[in-house]
């Protein structure tokens, strides 16, 4: 046999083709015309397909997802089942790709849902979404559309479920939304969900993304899908890009485009930049002159970084990096759970740390603050403490010209700018952790 | 000549969630677990040298918690 034709990957967006100009999400009819029927015959090789595909997780930690596939397979096998959950809950607050996702395109996260379901051997997929964004609607309606056109679901002897976690920061990692789908609390667990998950059975934790990426390797095939992207990070992947940038928002881009790129992409900056917040808020802060590398886990890796869940955040030079990572890490420290004494008593001493050195001119709290982030990191049942370690340990390497200041009390010309990060009000005491 | 110490192919295991810093483990095998400012246990990575396998088995039985495990290597 002669060797296929070299394809190129057209540019188009894949997962958002076509449905952001309507403003609605797609409907099932929409949905089939333009990516066809559930490709039930995919099922059987779906573990291999997508490891050729090499297909990796979007939610941040770029897994194999055919390895998670063939685990949970031969996990639930052991244990007499096994259940899928579609990680929609995206409580990273600089990111918003799951949520325009789920909103425009509901149907390609749900084929990918069931497909993985049924390739995993699970009867049930539960779809958890964001609190409060009105999403759980759009997905149930997508669900009970194609319950009536009789598409997947019921007729292939699966049963679909939405919830909404609580919108802690924690709660939307695998094993803390595993335990809140199995009924308790939306707090991270010290085994993996694909060991012991949803009602402690083997469990597919997987991003909407992810997910919508498989419903179409199903369909297309491996070698279409590595069309876009590197070889070892193959694909297109969704960036929200914020900040100072001309075009806020959500852009799908093969995997390996560099910073500057999807910059350039988003509009370009609107001011010249002092660095750039790359994952998310567990993420890490990148000098403006490492954007030319290109934006896959191994390239960033080096640096300190990784593309994580897509998050790009453009700060400009007369903001304040350290101001800024300062709010943030006490905004992390405060979405503990209570539960690892590393992470509840670590987290709040590191973010006091940063203050001290910001806004104390505090030279002992900085040299505490590195022998707490090295004490804390890899300490807590999950990476929650990592992350902060990542985000005040790349700020003091990114910014320390700007320590330096802080420090000598020589004024910082951001020191009064207003914070460029968000940071949403924590979930009321009323809601808890249910 | 280069001595080796004997290790088993077991390490110690902390479940945080479960720990609550009582600091026992600290006190029966200071060789392997330190405690950090806050009174929660430092785990060494490295395998249990075979001369303190008894200490670790001991630490493992007496936390209160029951948040420290002894479990085998991955991948041996």
């Amino acid at each position: 046999m002669s060797a296929p034709p070299l394809l190129r990957y057209d540019g188009r967006p894949r997962l958002l083709g076509g449905w952001l100009a309507t403003g609605r999400a797609a409907s099932l009819a929409e949905h089939t015309r333009v990516n066809g029927p559930l490709p039930l015959g995919a099922v059987r090789r779906l573990p291999e397909t997508v490891t050729s595909a090499g297909l990796r997780g979007r939610g941040g930690a770029w897994f194999p997802t055919g390895r998670k596939l063939k685990t949970v397979a031969r996990n639930g096998r052991a244990a007499g089942g096994s259940h899928v959950v579609v990680n929609g809950a995206e409580s990273e607050p600089a990111a918003g790709k799951d949520k325009l996702l789920l909103g425009a395109t509901p149907h390609l996260v749900l084929d990918g849902a069931e497909l993985a379901a049924l390739a995993v051997g699970a009867t049930k997929v539960t779809v958890c979404v964001h609190r409060g964004t009105g999403l759980a609607r759009t997905v149930e309606a997508a669900i009970a559309e194609r319950a009536a056109a009789g598409w997947g679901g019921a007729s292939i002897g699966l049963s679909l479920a939405v919830l909404e976690p609580p919108r802690w920061y924690v709660s939307s990692e695998s094993t803390a939304l595993a335990n809140f789908v199995g009924g308790g609390e939306g707090k991270p667990r010290d085994v993996s969900a694909y060991r012991e998950g949803v009602g402690g059975k083997p469990t597919l934790v997987s991003n909407t993304e992810t997910l919508a990426h498989l419903g179409l390797i199903a369909r297309h095939g491996p070698d279409w899908f590595r069309m876009a992207g590197t070889g070892e990070a193959p694909g297109t992947a969704l960036f929200t890009v914020s900040g100072a940038v001309r075009a806020r928002g959500v852009y799908e881009l093969p995997v390996g485009v560099t910073g500057n790129e999807i910059l350039r992409v988003a509009g370009g900056a609107t001011e010249p930049l002092q660095a750039v917040l790359v994952g998310g808020y567990g993420g890490s802060w990148m000098s403006p002159g490492a954007l030319a590398a290109p934006f896959t886990p191994e390239a960033l890796a080096p640096l300190s970084a990784s593309p994580g869940a897509g998050v790009v955040v453009a700060l400009p030079v007369g903001a304040c990096g350290l101001v800024e990572t300062v709010r943030v890490a006490a905004w992390l420290a405060s979405q503990n759970a209570r539960q690892c004494g590393p992470c509840f008593n670590g987290l709040p001493a590191i973010a006091d740390d940063l203050a001290r050195v910001t806004w104390a001119r505090d030279r002992t709290a900085l040299d505490r603050l590195r022998f707490r982030m090295n004490m804390v990191n890899g300490r807590g049942a999950c990476a929650h403490p990592d992350g902060v370690v990542k985000l005040a340990s790349t700020a003091l390497r990114v910014f320390g010209a700007c320590v330096d200041r802080h420090l000598h009390g020589q004024g910082c010309p951001g020191l009064y700018r207003p914070p460029m990060l968000p940071v949403p009000a924590p979930p009321s005491p009323s809601e808890g952790w249910k | 000549m280069e001595v080796k110490t004997q290790q088993s192919n077991q390490t110690l295991h902390v479940n945080m969630i479960e720990c609550d810093g009582h600091g026992m483990c600290a006190e029966l095998v200071p060789e392997l677990i330190g405690l950090d400012e806050w009174g929660y246990p430092v785990v060494s990575a490295d395998p249990v040298p075979r001369h303190l396998t008894k200490h670790a088995k001991r630490a493992v039985t007496l936390c209160p918690m029951l948040a420290l495990k002894l479990v085998d290597r991955p991948g041996r």
